[in-house]
């Protein structure tokens, strides 16, 4: 295993680039103009901790690498992600889900993180809890507006839960990387965070009239990058094919 | 310029005398540089000539979005990529200043969207044209934003002061997209041999339909002097593009790319720019709906706009309820 640290903040700066490219890909095909804008500030924000994170992470490694170099030039194996954030857009239901399965996790586990050990890492785990305070507050309201809109709305967003649900567990999950910054301070175990996740995605999905999923199986292989989706290396292909074709660019 | 071609009542424009009390009121109001605002008295054709300007630079700003949309998912870096997605952002608000300032003249945001969605109402030209490289992305801040602002720095001053304030907040952010597209262009412009040949090419496919913003020459028409005595056009079309020629000539030598006319040079004994008019048979096709992404624009926004029925509907039948609600419980 690499640095258990270089590896972590990997974790981090891939799940806000990867989720935030995809929230990007809806730039202009909103449902409403409101939507548009509210889209491109989720984006903007994920876009800014991803250069927070990947930014550490390089100068964690020490081998000159930066954030755009991580973010450009790594293949799907090095992508430490979860798998929720690979997932297609699918429709406006299913990304809003996407969204709020993901601002869950991510609130709370920021919040954790403010209490760091490290320094850097609880600095933007300060700056970044604003913005996804923000982000929950959205797609929370969203996922209950539209759970509990119109029949089809209802079952569109019943549909985004079901196709999703089995990538909630993965976020979850304590590995070799995890007890390494448990045993540091640096952050906590996230199974630790799940009965609380349980009990608002309950009291969301009931306010949204939804129903969870009976099985938790949990698909894998994202946060140590053993297995990512098929959607990753597609993805990758846009996002780094400027640098890839003209690596001797600068932009 | 956003708005072309915008036609007003097609009546030369009636002189004081000729007018009864309330319009000579409105026009006395308009010559000493007063605003008028919603609740005023208005002629109907002001009304609905500025629905109609003001609905076209909405639609612009929307169907704007998706050239440049076009690259931010492949945008180089991650900083290129947010500049990019914030100035997309800030098109859309425009495009929601702009609806509401319609809204004031008693139109809805959803009956102009229906008119751009079934072709009825017009966008900007410049909007039809693909952008294929990054470096279309300099090119459009450039001289995209870089000619819309020829023409909305003028109408920050216009009679109607919904739309006068609209355009003052659309300033600010229309000129910091100017300078982003300028520097893609400079990083272009002075990288690698591949990178300045994209900026070239980049130049050569938007000079002219960037002067084609402006609109044919307008110097004759009927329309235009009606929408100069109303002050909701504040200079001519060949003013504005003589103006953007002079600024942008000496900026395109800066970057050392070539303007793709060879008349294009400063005329000592004028002190402007020499320029060629650009193809007005291509702008005239482009109106007609042949532009070479005419058909792509119009699809995506309708696609947008069906794919996103069941959202606005969930949405509304959501509210709806939520209010029945508070009211059976007070
Ligand atoms: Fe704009
Ligand atoms: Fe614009
Ligand atoms: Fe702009």
């Amino acid at each position: 295993m690499s640095d258990p640290l270089f590896e972590f903040l990997c974790r981090l700066g891939d799940n806000t680039l990867v989720l935030g490219h995809r929230v990007s890909e809806w730039c202009g095909v909103a449902p409403v103009l409101e939507e548009d804008i509210a889209l491109a500030n989720v984006a903007l924000d994920l876009i800014g901790q991803t250069q927070l994170w990947l930014g550490l992470a390089g100068e964690v490694e020490g081998q000159g690498r930066d954030a755009d170099r991580l973010a450009f030039h790594r293949d799907v194996w090095d992508f430490r992600n979860v798998l929720l954030v690979e997932q297609p857009n699918g429709d406006f239901g299913q990304t809003m889900m996407r969204q709020f399965l993901f601002d869950s996790w991510h609130l709370s586990y920021l919040k954790a993180l403010m209490s760091s050990s490290n320094e850097q890492i609880a600095a933007i785990a300060e700056k970044s809890v604003k913005e996804v305070t923000y982000h929950l507050e959205r797609s929370t309201d969203t996922v209950i507006g539209l759970g509990d809109g119109t029949e089809e709305s209802h079952d569109r967003m019943q549909k985004a839960l079901d196709r999703l649900y089995p990538y909630v567990g993965e976020m979850f999950l304590s590995d070799d990387v995890d007890a390494a910054m448990v045993a540091q301070g640096i952050a906590p175990d996230p199974t630790t965070l799940r009965p609380a996740f349980d009990a608002h995605l309950a009291q969301v999905l009931g306010e949204a009239t939804l129903t969870k999923p009976a099985d938790d199986f949990a698909h894998k292989g994202g946060k140590t990058g053993a297995r990512h989706s098929e959607h990753l290396g597609h993805m990758l292909t846009q996002m780094q094919w400027l640098q890839r074709a003209y690596p001797d660019a600068t932009w | 310029m956003y708005a072309q071609m915008i036609k007003s009542t097609g009546q030369g424009v009636k002189s004081l005398d000729e007018m009864e009390p309330e319009e000579r009121a409105f026009q006395e109001r308009i010559n000493a540089g007063g605003k008028i605002e919603p609740k005023d008295w208005m002629p109907e054709g002001y009304r609905k000539n500025l629905i109609r300007q003001i609905g076209q630079h909405a639609h612009s700003e929307i169907v704007g979005q998706l050239p440049e949309g076009n690259w931010i998912t492949r945008a180089p870096t991650l900083e290129r990529k947010a500049i990019l997605l914030a100035k997309v952002q800030d098109e859309a608000g425009h495009g929601l200043y702009l609806y509401c300032a319609a809204e004031t003249l008693g139109v809805t945001r959803d009956e102009l969207t229906r008119d751009l969605l079934s072709g009825k109402m017009k966008y900007s030209s410049i909007f039809n044209y693909p952008t294929l490289t990054w470096a279309d992305m300099g090119a459009v801040g450039w001289l995209v934003d870089g000619a819309a602002i020829m023409n909305q720095v003028p109408l920050q001053r216009t009679s109607y002061g919904p739309y006068a304030r609209a355009m003052v907040r659309i300033c600010k952010e229309e000129s910091f997209h100017q300078r982003q597209g300028f520097d893609i262009m400079m990083k272009m412009a002075n990288g690698t041999e591949a990178q300045r040949k994209m900026a070239q090419d980049a130049l050569n496919r938007f000079w002219g339909p960037a002067l084609m913003m402006f609109g044919p020459s307008d110097a004759d028409s009927v329309h235009s002097a009606q929408s100069m005595a109303w002050k909701i056009k504040m200079n001519s079309n060949d003013e504005l593009r003589q103006k953007f020629v002079d600024l942008t000539a000496p900026q395109a030598e800066y970057l050392g790319l070539t303007i793709p006319d060879e008349t294009c040079k400063l005329n000592p004994d004028t002190g402007h720019y020499d320029f060629a008019q650009p193809d007005w048979d291509e702008f005239f096709d482009v109106l007609r709906g042949n532009g070479p992404c005419n058909t792509d624009r119009l699809e995506a926004r309708n696609k947008a706009w069906d794919d996103g029925a069941w959202v606005r509907e969930g949405l509304m039948a959501h509210a709806a309820k939520k209010r029945a609600a508070k009211l059976a419980a007070e």
